[in-house]
């Protein structure tokens, strides 16, 4: 395959980026995708010039740190991580267009990697149980729903990777707000914090610059871990009982 | 946090991160009712209002298939609905001022909320594509705008004014019979185009704004609730367009 890579590139954080248009050829449909820019960065390296930087580390799809907006789509065109794609998705002669997540929340450090580190300041302002380590509790001595485990566990699969963010035209994180409040929501071990957590998460979540949510569903059909909407239900009810409850 | 980053730490987040100083965090207002949710609520709870509202006045319209005078008899038991307890025009003017709060409440939410979502994405992408959404949910600011234009318009043409923009009608007629007033006014293509757009806005509006609602107030926790919801949503709107789309088409068949 041979390709037109239309990629943004930009020095440091406060450098000015610009989209610069790059010619690949021999490039297998089986490449994923980040391996095609590894292909793309080795021919740059060879003609002396930066390659392009990137973030990816399992290249499995679980871990959640590559994240590419490519041709417009948050992890592409496929429902799976930027990894996980791969060139088959892709058409010969194709023109690509690669851009960093966008977003006040997420800036950029160079090129196509971005800090996502408010969605970790999200999650050290409340999405945990504060529990007593030591032995693991007997796993039947507290009962647990099938429903609720499996929702929790649904929830639970968010891998921070970004991409409701990404994909949201108010750059809102509330579907990852969402999943964290569900899957500690929907647990026994979650109930004692839940009312203070919503409120001081989403706390951090508005202090960290993400927009609101306007129910619209990008961040939903953008999720590689197909995180359904009605977490941001959750999260609003959740809110809700808090607030009237004086949390 | 790693070096170089904005350095933004929620106050909160203090007790179990290193205490950090701040330089880009501006002092903000705390609290349920200010956070990005909390303005949702204010818009869905206002947005309740508008429903509930519109759905009385499309019925209320429907009585000019009646005729000229189970309309004019209507619109005149309005103005003294709840006599002796309420003074003429009473009920009226509370049910005018709880809207006209609703409306403050309703653009007060929507011009802070779209205020910090520009904010949230100062760089735009070069190519973006839409791919879980509906048109009428990505037109929302601009189907209030116009529905806010339309409603002035709508104010000014049949309760405050009441001009006689209608060529050959007789001008005291108008203000004296609503019926008269409605007559004259859709027997005029171009009011019934008028009002034909605004109904499209309005169904617009209502189809994402009802399913938006309950699940800002977080009544969609399953996907089988929130198809309901958008079920919901699309028949209030249809019913509501419907409604509102009978007595006008049917003044300006009639005149014709």
């Amino acid at each position: 395959m041979n390709l037109t890579l239309k990629i943004w590139r930009q020095a440091g954080p406060t450098a000015k980026g610009e989209l610069v248009t790059y010619q690949v050829a021999d490039i297998s449909p089986d490449m994923s995708f980040l391996e095609m820019l590894d292909v793309l960065n080795e021919q740059l390296i060879n003609e002396g010039t930066e390659p392009v930087a990137f973030d990816s580390d399992c290249r499995e799809g679980i871990c959640g740190m590559c994240g590419l907006m490519i041709s417009g789509q948050a992890h592409g065109p496929e429902r799976t991580t930027s990894c996980q794609l791969h060139m088959r998705s892709f058409r010969d002669g194709e023109t690509i267009t690669i851009e960093p997540w966008r977003a006040n929340a997420f800036p950029i450090i160079r090129d196509l990697v971005v800090d996502r580190s408010a969605f970790d300041r999200i999650i050290q302002s409340g999405g945990f149980v504060s529990v007593n380590t030591g032995a693991a509790p007997e796993a039947h001595s507290v009962p647990v729903p099938k429903e609720k485990a499996d929702r929790a566990f649904d929830s639970a699969k968010c891998i921070g990777c970004g991409a409701c963010v990404a994909a949201c035209p108010n750059a809102s994180g509330m579907l990852f707000l969402g999943a964290k409040v569900t899957h500690l929501g929907e647990l026994p071990q979650g109930q004692p914090e839940r009312n203070g957590r919503v409120v001081k998460m989403l706390e951090t979540h508005d202090l960290e610059g993400f927009g609101g949510c306007t129910n619209i569903g990008e961040c939903s059909a953008a999720c590689p871990k197909e995180i359904p909407l009605d977490v941001i239900s959750t999260l609003n009810a959740d809110l809700r009982r808090a607030a009237s409850s004086g949390s | 946090m790693r070096e170089g980053s904005p350095g933004r730490v929620c106050p909160l987040t203090t007790g179990y991160l290193e205490p950090v100083a701040t330089t880009t965090l501006p002092a903000k207002k705390k609290g349920v009712a200010s956070s990005s949710i909390g303005l949702k609520f204010l818009m869905a709870g206002t947005g309740v209002i508008f429903i509930l509202y519109v759905l009385l006045h499309m019925y209320g319209n429907l009585k000019a298939l009646a005729g000229q005078e189970a309309f004019d008899t209507y619109a005149h038991h309005l103005r003294t609905f709840g006599e002796p307890m309420l003074p003429y025009g009473g009920l009226l003017w509370v049910v005018r001022i709880v809207l006209i709060l609703a409306l403050v409440g309703h653009v007060y939410a929507a011009l802070r909320l779209i205020a910090r979502n520009n904010a949230a994405r100062p760089v735009k992408y070069q190519v973006k594509k839409n791919v879980g959404s509906t048109l009428a949910s990505r037109t929302m600011r601009w189907g209030g705008l116009a529905l806010f234009a339309f409603i002035i318009f709508h104010l000014i043409q049949f309760t405050i004014v009441k001009p006689n923009l209608y060529g050959a009608a007789d001008s005291e007629a108008i203000k004296e019979s609503p019926y008269v007033m409605i007559s004259a006014a859709f027997a005029m293509w171009w009011v019934l185009l008028i009002y034909v757009i605004a109904l499209v806005a309005l169904g617009m509006h209502l189809y994402h704004g009802i399913y938006s609602a309950s699940q800002t107030m977080g009544l969609n926790n399953t996907a089988t609730a929130r198809a309901r919801a958008r079920a919901i949503g699309a028949v209030v709107a249809a019913v509501i367009v419907v409604g509102f789309l009978i007595p006008p088409v049917y003044i300006f068949i009639d005149s014709l």
